[in-house]
């Protein structure tokens, strides 16, 4: 059961060859199973289990909703009702949020089962998974090896088939890093195309939420749930959702893909680069033309990312002051007291490090030379996709420089981390959609594939990746030990 | 040495906009509420909430910028004061800084009857904060989210000010003209217009400012007047001694009379203020300016202004006529209504009814007596059917009578003046008769005992004699 797709799955349900409740109690089995892989934070079996008994009388009367049944993950940052929201943060491990976000909500009307919520980077601020309070998650291709992050739970329990799919959220590559590293497929929406009310932030201006799955037909389906406006979220657009499952077999003859040469320089391993080019020349065959470009400020992205993010995020941890939830210390002496021990003892170093950073930035004094520079920075890249995607339909690249790398390898050096999402950030800072798509291996792990598009253009990334997986099988291989 | 010194002032007043929900969440903004039960998630700051402009708080700003012909900004941004304080939920304020939605414009005031204009710089639109409780909590402190959220417009005015009197000047015209405008209560006690003062001096003719205090939190007009003064004094004692001002933060103790210093500029916090992720910038379009300008009521100076020329009110009677929408409305209803003169009209409703209103304790929306009501008792008086004097014990009777009408109580206790010739002639003559001693020194150039005959004419005729035809009488009679 745990092999199939949404549409299989959906097809299985009606065909009564198996009910919600029995899948849902599969997937819960394969959890316990699995607990060693560390990609739930809180497994909520019994809320599953109502889930799924109300899912079999929604499909007994007759509804048609794919999700109806199906049982996915949430990412532990989306609030929901009555269960403990942890953000992978100490600070968090007691609170449970008096509300559903946006996104849970969309997926509880769906109908889709919540089998738990999976683990993630401390509040997002990570790569690697290893920031979280929970632990580090594991690549299921490779136990020694991270699952990228900051979404690490999300795509480790997919690509392990923990779940049918999961949520996750991006804000400088985290759907599409851990999908990369994982071997699935993931989507980072447009800006504003899914809403962030109750998505605990990170950085407000560059999160958004995306699904993760087996592929991009089972990520349409996802996205089609997740995605549309909001009127709790002022940064949501009100654009209209188009079927994301009715253009996916679209042919892709005349697309023109542009080649940044500065996605394929320095800094990206011979391995990486031999699978990317395999996976161009599919594209080539599929009709496809390929055109060298140059987006000469993408080198920028990270510096400039440095700056914004960990400015929003110094801001935005700041209510977690225990006062009112989350973490408090023992005795505090006086109000100072309270603050500085509650958070330091419950944020973590890479949370630490952000929000000093951060408040840096910001300082009278910093202002300018730091915050006012990165925006003008990030107006330079969103220029650069614009005059790109202008060219050419979309742009490929990779996702990562390498594929995963072992658990523990880049603790000590958090540039050589920030380093390795220097083909994610850009198009946060841009804002355009863009997806990871598994090309292949190298040395039994898997390399992603990242295919960008101009804002709103999320049905024609599916397409796309949606063409090359009905040419290929790297997004339908299982690892071994999860078969 | 014996200088002069020159006191400089700038305000900053924090108006409560009167919408009915909070700026940025769909919570009630009504005061006096159990602690708590108005807040919702969105103000509690939980993990994951965010903020949407309310549309009215907006709109309410721009009446304000409209009516001091300010510039309204086409495009605003909130942005965030980062601080930490328990009553502060998100550790930042959602508060307009580089770019606020006001910008300048101008307040004219009057003090000992010159005008002066004053300089408004911007005004904002922020976010209140909660308040800390200390008392009551077994030495813990209480925090009550219901005012978090609360819209307010900040409303920063220059340094024109050269006395407390016109401080205060300038802030209860202000006052008025956000009563005026509906866009904030004006309640000073639930603290819906709480203001801060920025006070300096420097000797007269020096260019530059002095190193100025701000005084917070002063929220009546006699304690703005008195923590002014209070301040000035102590500035020009110190440099007088020989010490220098610090840039500082004083908080002022109404029940001392002193202000004591709060916090210095070193200490002052660096609040990091960036623009807010989370919030669009504010477009303020030609149509809804327009659309906001063409409900604009008449303004205060241009009612002042029209009350002294149609209805040839003197500038005093006019000023205070208009120091409330609804005074100025009673006004008019009675003018319409009873159709007197309005100078009579004025007289009455600064007078009688505003005596009775204050004693009472009462506002002019309050009022036991109608314009309606009003208007029958200045018919009578204008018509001569009662004196003026009578006219106040109908007043009196109309005060403890709401229900009833001035025509009524008149019939009723009897009180129609009497304007009968032939009574009058009849009394007039009786008088004449049994006062003949007084007669004798009046023919014989007294006329100081005239006033006596009218005396025992209107006392015998229990004062509803028509004073003008007893004077006439007494007139022609006495002369013989």
């Amino acid at each position: 059961m745990h092999s199939k797709s949404i549409r299989q799955l959906a097809q299985g349900l009606r065909a009564k060859e198996f009910s919600s409740v029995e899948l849902t109690q599969h997937f819960l089995q394969r959890i316990k199973q699995h607990q060693n892989l560390n990609a739930y934070i809180t497994v909520t079996e019994e809320l599953a289990l109502a889930q799924a008994q109300a899912a079999d009388q929604r499909l007994a009367a007759g509804d048609t909703d794919l999700l109806l049944g199906l049982p996915i993950a949430q990412k532990d940052l989306f609030c929901t009702l009555g269960v403990r929201t942890s953000c992978g943060s100490k600070m968090l491990d007691n609170f449970i949020a008096p509300y559903n976000a946006t996104v849970v909500d969309k997926l509880n009307q769906a109908g889709a089962v919540m089998l738990g919520k999976v683990n993630m980077d401390e509040f997002a601020m990570g790569s690697s998974n290893e920031t979280s309070f929970y632990g580090a998650v594991k690549n299921p291709w490779d136990s020694n090896a991270v699952a990228g992050g900051s979404s690490g739970g999300s795509a480790a329990a997919v690509a392990a088939r923990l779940a049918v799919c999961a949520t996750g959220t991006d804000t400088g590559g985290s759907i599409r890093q851990p999908a990369a590293l994982c071997g699935i497929t993931g989507l980072k929406p447009t800006y504003g195309r899914v809403s962030r009310y109750g998505m605990i932030a990170y950085a407000s201006s560059l999160d958004q939420g995306g699904p993760m799955a087996q592929s991009a037909d089972d990520a349409a389906i996802l996205l089609q749930a997740m995605a549309g406006f909001d009127s709790k979220d002022s940064t949501s657009m009100d654009h209209p959702v188009p079927d994301y499952s009715a253009t996916l077999d679209a042919p892709l003859t005349g697309l023109k893909i542009g080649l940044p040469k500065e996605f394929f320089g320095e800094g990206l391993s011979d391995d990486v680069a031999q699978v990317l080019q395999v996976a161009i020349d599919e594209y080539r065959k599929l009709g496809a033309e390929v055109i060298d470009i140059s987006m000469p400020n993408l080198k920028l992205a990270i510096p400039a990312y440095y700056v914004i993010a960990p400015a929003e995020c110094s801001a935005n941890l700041s209510r977690f002051d225990g006062v009112r939830f989350g973490y408090r210390c023992e005795n505090p002496a006086d109000l100072t007291d309270l603050y500085t021990r509650s958070r330091g003892e419950a944020f973590g170093k890479e949370v630490k490090r952000r929000i000093l950073m951060g408040t840096y930035a910001l300082s009278a004094g910093y202002y300018d030379a730091y915050y006012i520079k990165a925006q003008k920075i990030r107006r330079l890249i969103s220029d650069d996709f614009k005059t790109a995607l202008a060219q050419v339909d979309v742009i490929m690249g990779p996702v990562t420089p390498t594929t995963a790398f072992g658990i523990g390898e880049k603790m000590a050096d958090p540039i050589a981390m920030y380093l390795a999402d220097i083909y994610t950030i850009a198009i946060n800072l841009a804002g355009v959609p863009a997806m990871s798509v598994p090309a292949g291996f190298s040395d039994g792990k898997p390399v992603g594939l990242q295919i960008i598009g101009n804002y709103f253009q999320e049905a024609k990334l599916l397409n796309i990746a949606h063409r090359y997986q009905q040419v290929t099988d790297w997004h339908t291989l299982i690892p071994k030990n999860f078969e | 040495m014996n200088t002069q010194w020159e006191t400089v002032i700038g305000l900053e007043i924090h108006t409560q906009l009167a919408t009915q929900s909070k700026i940025f969440s769909g919570a009630s903004t009504a005061y006096g509420a159990e602690p708590n039960t108005q807040a919702c998630a969105v103000d509690l700051g939980l993990p994951g909430v965010l903020p949407v402009l309310n549309e009215d708080a907006v709109r309410k700003a721009v009446t304000f910028g409209l009516a001091i012909e300010a510039e309204i900004a086409p495009r605003s941004v909130f942005a965030r004061k980062n601080y930490f304080y328990p009553d502060l939920p998100k550790g930042y304020q959602i508060s307009q800084m580089d770019l606020p939605i006001v910008g300048k414009g101008h307040l004219d005031i009057e003090v000992d009857g010159e005008t002066k204009r004053i300089g408004v710089t911007r005004a904002h639109l922020e976010e209140d904060a909660g308040k800390s409780l200390h008392e009551n909590f077994h030495g813990l402190s209480g925090i009550d989210l219901n005012r978090a959220g609360t819209p307010l417009l900040e409303i920063v005015s220059e340094p024109d000010m050269r006395s407390a009197q016109e401080a205060v000047a300038y802030m209860r015209k202000l006052h008025e003209l956000v009563r005026y405008l509906e866009i904030c209560d004006g309640n000073m006690q639930e603290g819906s217009f709480r203001c801060d003062a920025n006070v300096s001096v420097r000797p007269v003719g020096q260019a530059e400012f002095g190193t100025r205090v701000e005084i917070k939190n002063i929220n009546s007009f006699k304690f703005v007047e008195k923590a002014i003064n209070h301040e000035v004094e102590r500035q020009i004692d110190l440099i007088e001694s020989g010490g220098k001002i610090i840039q500082e933060t004083r908080l002022y103790d109404a029940n001392k009379d002193e202000t004591r210093s709060m916090r210095s500029k070193e200490e002052a916090n660096d609040y990091r203020y960036f623009p807010d992720p989370d919030l669009l910038p504010v477009v303020v379009g030609e149509d809804f300016k327009a659309q906001i300008y063409a409900s604009l009521p008449e303004l205060p100076d241009a009612k002042k202004q029209r009350f002294h020329s149609e209805y040839h009110l003197d500038n005093e009677a006019a000023g205070i006529l208009t120091s409330s929408r609804a005074l100025a409305d009673y006004f008019e209803a009675v003018t319409k209504q009873s159709g007197c003169e309005a100078k009579l009209c004025a007289n009455w409703v600064n007078g009688e009814l505003a005596a009775a209103l204050n004693k009472a304790n009462l506002e002019i929306t309050e009022s036991p007596i109608s314009p309606a009501q009003l208007s029958g008792l200045l018919v009578r008086i204008s018509d001569n059917t009662i004196s003026g004097k009578i006219a106040k014990q109908v007043f009196e009777a109309l005060w403890q009578n709401p229900d009833s009408n001035a025509d009524a109580i008149i019939d009723a206790q009897g009180l129609r003046q009497i304007t009968d010739t032939g009574a009058i002639e009849a009394v007039i003559d009786a008088i004449i008769a049994a006062n003949g001693k007084q007669v004798e020194q009046y023919r014989g150039g007294n006329d100081k005992v005239f006033g006596f005959f009218v005396g025992q004419v209107m006392k015998a005729m229990q004062g509803k004699a028509n004073p003008a035809e007893v004077n006439k009488m007494l007139m022609a009679k006495l002369k013989g």
